[in-house]
């Protein structure tokens, strides 16, 4: 009989004990609305950034596309340029090359946090890094386009 | 002086977010109307309506000078150490002081941060030594060597870094910013040889591969850690490790 009751005590303790955990632990979580990205304007750019990446995609697709058109005869080349001169495809290219001078600009300037580059003992400023990689792009795309040009 | 007087004669009003789970299981706004000074902080204005209009507020403070990292808040939105951000920047008001993002909330303001205190254990943010015993003499230091970590030791575990991460919202398991930070302060200490254990957890999907660099941890961090930093220089680091593996596999790892 007695052990009975404190058996019951016992568990009786336990229930309270966790009903008052459990009131403790009531707590409120905000959800995450789809719409996450549209409400700083930070998550804005990074999502932009991010979708901007496409455009290096698109030109790399055209570019493979262009190589294949050359490789297989003179006129699947003509008819490949005629393509790329419809208008709809001048936007296109137009919107793309917007998308990725954003995404190589913003790219560039996150450089500086991946990269630490030491001198002696000093760390070389973010700054100068970042102008670097500017400076490196600025130079490759000339020797492009003075080959091709 | 006129002008500042005629300001301050003002009131201004707070919105503050109420949790009471013993009354209501959805959150409020309520609104204060208060008589402020210029040289107020945003705790300042919290203190004056937990001691003079509602007593019932709760939220965490302690050192009142940006050392404790208790008093982290949203103010109008933004991640901030309230006891650091004057009221005055503000004006006219109102002001929406709301709970840090990205926690369960308990009460009020106070959130619930046990899951970031396991996160952070789960780096083992301590000095590793691969011997058993501790040896004789002291495991030295330069102040050169002293500059390479000391960064990612000024953590103060305020958690705004982890309100402003959207991945932490979208991935609960990810290890967030200021956990990572803490593992690069040991993984840089020359004194430390656990960059091999603390890799599991790093590594994982759940470590910085979880991170798409939105970078804003860095900017609301109160001490200039840069979490953003050290997360992408891991990256870095377990790119090229990875590289070095495949390319020269007999290589030490």
């Amino acid at each position: 009989m007695e052990k009975f009751v404190v058996a019951l005590g016992k568990r009786l303790i336990n229930r309270v004990m966790t009903d008052a955990g459990k009131s403790i632990r009531r707590t409120y979580k905000k959800k995450m609305p789809i719409l996450w990205w549209a409400q700083r304007s930070s998550y804005l750019h990074f999502i932009i950034r991010e979708l901007t990446s496409l455009a290096v995609v698109y030109f790399v697709i055209i570019l493979l596309f262009l190589l294949r058109a050359i490789s297989q005869s003179e006129p699947a080349y003509i008819e490949f340029m005629a393509m790329l001169r419809s208008p709809a495809i001048m936007l296109l290219n137009i919107i793309a090359l917007f998308g990725l001078i954003f995404h190589s600009i913003t790219w560039f300037n996150l450089a500086p946090k991946a990269m630490v580059i030491k001198v002696g003992k000093h760390r070389v400023p973010g700054v100068l890094i970042a102008l670097a990689n500017f400076a490196g792009w600025l130079v490759i795309s000339i020797l492009i386009g003075w080959f091709l040009l | 002086m006129d002008d500042n007087l005629t300001i301050m004669a003002e009131s201004i009003t707070f919105e503050v977010f109420r949790y009471k789970p013993d009354e209501s299981s959805e959150p409020s706004l309520q609104k204060y109307k208060i008589p402020w000074q210029k040289d107020w902080v945003i705790l300042d204005a919290l203190n004056y309506i937990k001691d003079n209009i509602d007593g019932t507020l709760s939220y965490r403070w302690s050192c009142r000078m940006g050392v404790c990292g208790s008093c982290g808040m949203m103010v109008n939105g933004k991640p901030v150490l309230t006891c650091a951000t004057f009221l005055k920047k503000f004006l006219p008001g109102p002001i929406r002081i709301e709970p840090l993002e990205n926690f369960p909330v308990i009460r009020d303001l106070v959130i619930e941060m046990s899951d970031f205190l396991d996160k952070l254990k789960s780096v083992k943010p301590w000095v590793i030594r691969d011997e058993q015993d501790l040896v004789e003499e002291e495991y030295v230091q330069t102040p050169d060597q002293l500059a390479d970590y000391k960064q990612y030791s000024m953590c103060i575990n305020c958690m705004l870094c982890y309100s402003a991460c959207p991945v932490v919202a979208l991935e609960p398991d990810f290890v967030g910013p200021a956990a990572i930070a803490l593992a690069q302060r040991y993984n840089m200490d020359n004194r430390d040889q656990g960059n091999k254990e603390r890799m599991e957890v790093l590594n994982a999907d759940t470590g910085i591969w979880n991170c798409t660099f939105v970078g804003d941890c860095s900017v609301v961090c109160p001490e200039n850690v840069d979490p953003a930093g050290a997360i992408q220089r891991y990256k870095v680091e377990s790119a090229s490790h990875w590289w070095k593996n495949l390319l020269l596999p007999w290589g030490k790892g």
